[in-house]
Order: structure tokens, then C-alpha cells, then sequence
């Protein structure tokens, strides 16, 4: 595949045959040779090739193969002409990021980091086939869904000023739970408040680096050794559904003739069915957010019991980095509302948009990048630049370069907690094998993801975070 | 003839399952799903769910399919042991599939080691030689 250099942090794949738009990849040398062994590239062309894309179809710096769309992939549709597609958004709607910070250093938990993992570990449920605390009724279900945190906090989980700390305020106005399958809702019902499994987790952390200390101020964070909580996880059977549910119904709605890869069925923006997958995805993303606020009022409990209080425990953001929401973007010289899809790529607005809380307009969006287990993860700030470079998104994590299946064969779980606490880190996991499948050695270096965003622009580093007790769903 | 056997992919799970019958194929199928969370040669055949699907081709029949074992798991905390009595016929322009699950209910006895969250249409494929092969990607 043609792959035009554009500067060292920056490919394009030009437009050619059914490309509406030319594909951009920011990634590096290094990178990017992990990216072409798989289907990324050839994923990127044929979401260039959707209708009513806007720009280009990008490519962040830990994308990797996905179904459809690549994870990784950010493309923006027109309002009349473009399309919607639950492939864009991908399976887990709302699986997204939320930092705590807190008053603590590493040195006031040493003694009792112990306890509180194993106490986080007892609290939050977590793993497949554990079910929440509390077993919820339909309508129950369905508020939740409508209000998303704002459920969790009218039902005692955490403070309004956690809201204001949420993309969205932790709850996308446009959700109507009526057109969840009877299906999403069942399998949502057992699973509100639980971690999940697979790449989720729960980490005690301590910040080890501070790049920009004005901005990582303004986000709590103050000094080398703090000690922060971050919490990944969805939406759970939920989310999943929904996403099998609507590709289904658009296939027998419009047919797969004609699409280079079945998992990019979609519906126009305006279509009854493309407003339905929308209301229905917005809902799967309000019942992610409540999870996560759910969690970190537990978190918030143990913390008050283990170490005698939860104070100053603020949250610092909550991302979403699998979505799709209506945003306003500068194209060709003109304001214009598109339906920016997100699909293992985290917003980063700059300073000024009115969809980031007061408290950061100033300086841009926190953007919480979480690493592989056991190896660091980082806080960046968005930027101005990247709502012309990149609709104003970048990276989500480190990305995966080696199937579970081969993990498995090289690395064993007990070793890998072992080589973790040689290095102080605790961990705690429902499965050795999901460790073995996580090992740190799977997944592409997220210093380098993080190089490639702050290099090209799309996201500043703030700070850096290094695991000190680690929960595996 | 070996039930299935998984390859390789970057993020997720592909797997082959074979049978000399479409059913068969289908049947081993669901097995290599189920053992992507727990060993289901371990499960007791102590619950019985019945199963119905339809899809406009194979395609969706096998995704649909499939689905149920992630769904029975969420919603009911049934863990597959065996799909028997496991029939494709068509009913129009549909494909519908009748099977019997047969499992157990989840308990402390079993060992849950993995989470599929999705069944994919990614590299999906089903193909007849000299015997039925599926070829599944499902999200975990």
C-alpha cells in the first residue's frame, strides 16, 4: 500500500479508487511497522471510503486491527449526507478512563497498600459471571440509562462535583433506553457496578514525572510520589449488545452488498434507525458512566477506611474513548456540526470549548491515557491544534501487538505478578490466565504512543504515572 | 476429525471449528466460544435452555447463535457444557436453528477464565470441502 511520509510523526495513505478522503496515521518509524503487519491501513482506506466522511479518516498512535473501523480510528460524517455506524463506535460503548486524585503520597500508603487493594478488591466486583451488589428492576435499568451518573450520584454514589468532572457530565442527553433490545437490558441488569474483565482495571498510582507543572496544577496534581486511583471499564453485556443488536438490524434494514468488510454496516444520520442506534448507544454510554461512578464511591470507601479518610479525593476527568456524539468542528473555513465517531480514541479538546468544565477551559482537556499492566500511563492535555489535525482526538492506550493466544503460550500469570513485585507493584486478578493474556509484553510501548501524540500535536504530556497496586478484572 | 483449532490475531480470538455436517461444524463452534471462558468438558449438564435463531444467511445465523452463550452467561449466569439436538433448516428466506444448551448454573465450583464480549463478522467464514469449516473472530 502507498504510504506517503508527511514528517516523522505523520503518514497519509492518498485517496485513490472509492476513497472519499486520503487517510492520515499519526504514528512513528517504530510504530508503525507493528501497524502494517495487521489490517489497520487497509481499515483506515475503507472508512475513507464511508459516505459523508469529513477531511480524512485518522489513525491514531496505538491503532491497531478492529472490525470494521480500527481501533484507533477517528472519522467524522456530515449531518445530511453521512452515516452512522456501530462499527465506529465498536462493542464496548463508553469503555473510558476516570482519574481520582488524592491528598496521599507514596510514602502515607506504603505500609497499607496492601490492605487497600485487597480491600478495592473485595468491594468492586469484578471478572466474568460476577454480578453487581444489588440486583436492579427494568425501569430501575432504564433510569440509569437515561441519566447516566447522575443516577449514581442521586443514589449516593459520589458528589455532583464528580459530574462536572465527566465528559458529557456523565450523561448524554440524547439517550432513549425505549429502544434497547429486551436483550441489552437483561444482560445490563446483573452487571451495573462491576469492573468486567479482559483489559479492565482498577490501579493505585503514584505520579512519577510532571512535564508541564502549570497544567497538571490545574488537574490536582501536584507532586512526584501523589498517589492517584484510575479505573477502565464500559458498559459492559449492555454495550455489547446494543452494538450486535443495531448491526444486525441495519443489515436486514440496508444489506451488506456492496461493503468491503460486513462489520462497517451503517445507517444515515437521519435515518429512523441510524436516531435509534444513536439514542440506544447514547443510553449503553450513560450506564458506563454510572458504573464508573458507582466504583469510585467504593474506592472512595475504602480509602475512608483503610487510611482514615477519603478527603480531597476530587476526581480529576472521566473519558470515553469508544463513542460517537454530534460535535462542532472548523471545515474549510466554516463552522459545521458532524457526528464524530471515536473507536479507541480519546477526545482532546483545547482550551476554550465550552464541552470542556470550567475548571480546565483554560488549559484543554485532561486526557487520560491508561498503559499496559504494570507499565506506566499518562495524563495529557488537549490542544487547539488537534481539532484541525485530528478533530480533536488522539491515542487511548497502548494498543495490542500480540494475540491473547500467543501470550498465553509465552507468559504464565503467577511469573508475571512475581517480576511485578520485584518492581513493588501488588496485583490482584480473578485469572491467572487473564494476566498472562495482559503481560505488558503484548501490548505496543505506550511511552512511545504518548511520544507520538505530544510530538505531532494531538495531545500534550502533563504527567506521568507509575502502578504501585494493581486490580485485574 | 479435531473439534477446532485457534489462530492468530492481533487483539482478539479466531478460531476454525470443523464437522462433516453444517450442524456439527456449528456445534464445535460453540464449544470453542465457551472455551474461551471456562473448560466446558468440566460443566454439568444440569440445566437445559432451548435455543431458537434466525438470520438472512449463514452468516447471521452463526453470529445469532453463538450470542446465546454470551447472553445466557450475563443474563442468567448459564455456562454451556454441550448444544445438542442442534438443527438448521430453512423457514422462508430464513435460516432457523434449533438447538438444546445443556449446562449448569454458575457456581464456585467452576473457573471462569476469560470474557467474550462479542461475536464478530470479522474474517468470518463458512466453507464446505471435503467438510464444513467456520471461522469465527469474536471480541474479547
Amino acid at each position: 500500500m502507498e504510504l506517503k511520509r508527511i514528517n516523522d510523526y505523520t503518514w497519509e495513505i492518498p485517496k485513490t479508487g472509492d476513497m472519499k478522503v486520503p487517510a492520515l496515521i499519526y504514528t512513528s518509524a517504530k510504530l508503525l511497522e507493528s501497524v502494517r503487519r495487521d489490517m489497520t491501513l487497509k481499515q483506515a482506506k475503507n472508512v475513507a471510503c464511508l459516505r459523508g466522511i469529513q477531511r480524512k479518516s485518522y489513525v491514531m498512535p496505538d491503532a491497531h486491527q478492529g472490525y470494521g473501523f480500527p481501533i484507533g480510528g477517528v472519522a467524522a460524517f456530515d449531518i445530511d449526507e453521512g452515516i452512522i455506524s456501530p462499527g465506529g463506535v465498536g462493542y464496548d460503548i463508553n469503555c473510558g478512563v476516570r482519574l481520582l486524585r488524592t491528598d496521599y503520597t507514596e510514602r502515607d500508603i506504603h505500609e497499607r497498600r496492601q490492605q487497600l487493594l485487597g480491600e478495592i478488591f473485595r468491594e468492586v466486583p469484578a471478572g466474568v459471571g460476577k454480578g453487581g451488589i444489588t440486583r436492579l428492576s427494568r425501569n430501575v435499568l432504564l433510569d440509569v440509562c437515561t441519566k447516566g451518573a447522575e443516577w449514581a450520584v442521586e443514589n449516593g454514589y459520589g458528589t455532583r462535583e464528580d459530574l462536572q468532572r465527566t465528559e458529557e457530565s456523565g450523561r448524554m442527553k440524547g439517550a432513549d433506553p425505549s429502544h434497547l433490545s429486551p436483550r441489552a437490558v437483561e444482560r445490563g441488569i446483573p452487571q451495573l457496578g462491576t469492573l468486567g474483565a479482559g483489559n479492565h482495571f482498577l490501579e493505585i498510582q503514584k505520579v512519577s514525572e510532571i512535564y508541564d507543572e502549570q497544567v497538571s496544577r490545574v488537574f490536582g496534581i501536584q507532586s512526584v510520589g501523589q498517589i492517584l486511583v484510575m479505573i477502565h471499564c464500559g458498559s459492559r453485556g449492555l454495550g455489547h449488545q446494543v452494538a450486535s443488536d443495531y448491526i444486525r438490524l441495519m443489515e436486514n434494514k440496508f444489506g451488506t452488498r456492496g461493503l468491503p468488510d460486513r462489520e462497517l454496516i451503517n445507517a444515515p444520520i437521519h435515518s429512523q434507525l441510524g436516531q435509534q442506534y444513536y439514542k440506544s448507544m447514547s443510553a449503553a454510554v450513560n450506564y458506563a458512566f454510572a458504573n464508573r461512578q458507582m466504583i469510585v464511591h467504593w474506592v472512595r470507601n475504602v480509602f475512608a477506611k483503610v487510611m482514615g479518610s477519603s478527603e480531597g479525593m476530587n476526581q480529576v476527568y472521566d473519558v470515553c474513548h469508544n463513542v460517537a456524539k454530534f460535535e462542532k468542528h472548523r471545515i474549510d473555513g466554516k463552522d459545521k456540526e458532524v457526528c464524530i465517531h471515536r473507536k479507541g480514541a480519546t477526545r482532546s479538546f483545547g482550551p476554550g470549548r465550552e464541552e470542556i468544565p470550567e475548571v480546565y477551559r483554560s488549559v484543554g482537556q485532561p486526557v487520560i491515557i491508561p498503559g499496559s499492566m504494570g507499565t506506566a500511563s499518562y495524563i495529557l492535555v488537549g490542544t487547539s491544534e488537534a481539532e484541525q489535525l485530528s478533530f480533536g482526538s488522539t491515542a487511548h492506550g497502548a494498543g495490542r501487538v500480540m494475540s491473547r493466544h500467543e501470550a498465553l503460550r509465552r507468559f504464565r500469570g503467577e511469573q508475571i505478578k512475581q517480576e511485578m513485585e520485584t518492581r513493588g507493584i501488588e496485583l490482584k486478578s480473578t485469572s491467572w490466565k487473564g494476566v498472562a493474556e495482559e503481560a505488558s509484553q503484548a501490548y505496543k510501548d505506550v511511552d512511545e504512543v504518548v511520544n507520538v501524540s505530544h510530538k505531532a500535536g494531538i495531545g500534550k504530556l502533563a504527567a506521568k504515572v507509575t502502578p504501585i497496586g494493581v486490580m485485574k478484572g | 476429525m479435531e473439534r477446532y483449532r485457534f489462530l492468530r490475531h492481533t487483539a482478539d480470538a479466531k478460531f476454525q471449528a470443523f464437522g462433516t455436517t453444517l450442524e456439527e461444524a456449528f456445534v464445535n463452534a460453540a464449544l470453542a466460544t465457551a472455551s474461551l471462558m471456562w473448560d466446558w468438558q468440566k460443566i454439568e449438564k444440569k440445566i437445559e435452555h432451548r435455543v431458537e435463531v434466525r438470520g438472512k444467511d449463514l452468516k447471521q445465523l452463526l453470529s445469532s447463535f453463538l450470542e446465546e452463550i454470551i447472553y445466557l452467561l450475563d443474563s442468567k449466569m448459564f455456562l454451556l457444557g454441550s448444544p445438542e439436538n442442534l438443527r438448521i433448516g430453512k423457514k422462508g428466506s430464513l435460516y432457523v436453528l434449533n438447538a438444546f444448551f445443556k449446562g449448569d448454573q454458575y457456581s464456585d465450583k467452576y473457573k471462569i477464565h476469560g470474557d467474550v464480549k462479542a461475536i464478530t463478522y470479522n474474517e468470518m467464514e463458512i466453507e464446505k470441502n471435503a467438510h464444513f469449516m467456520v471461522q469465527v473472530v469474536v471480541d474479547v
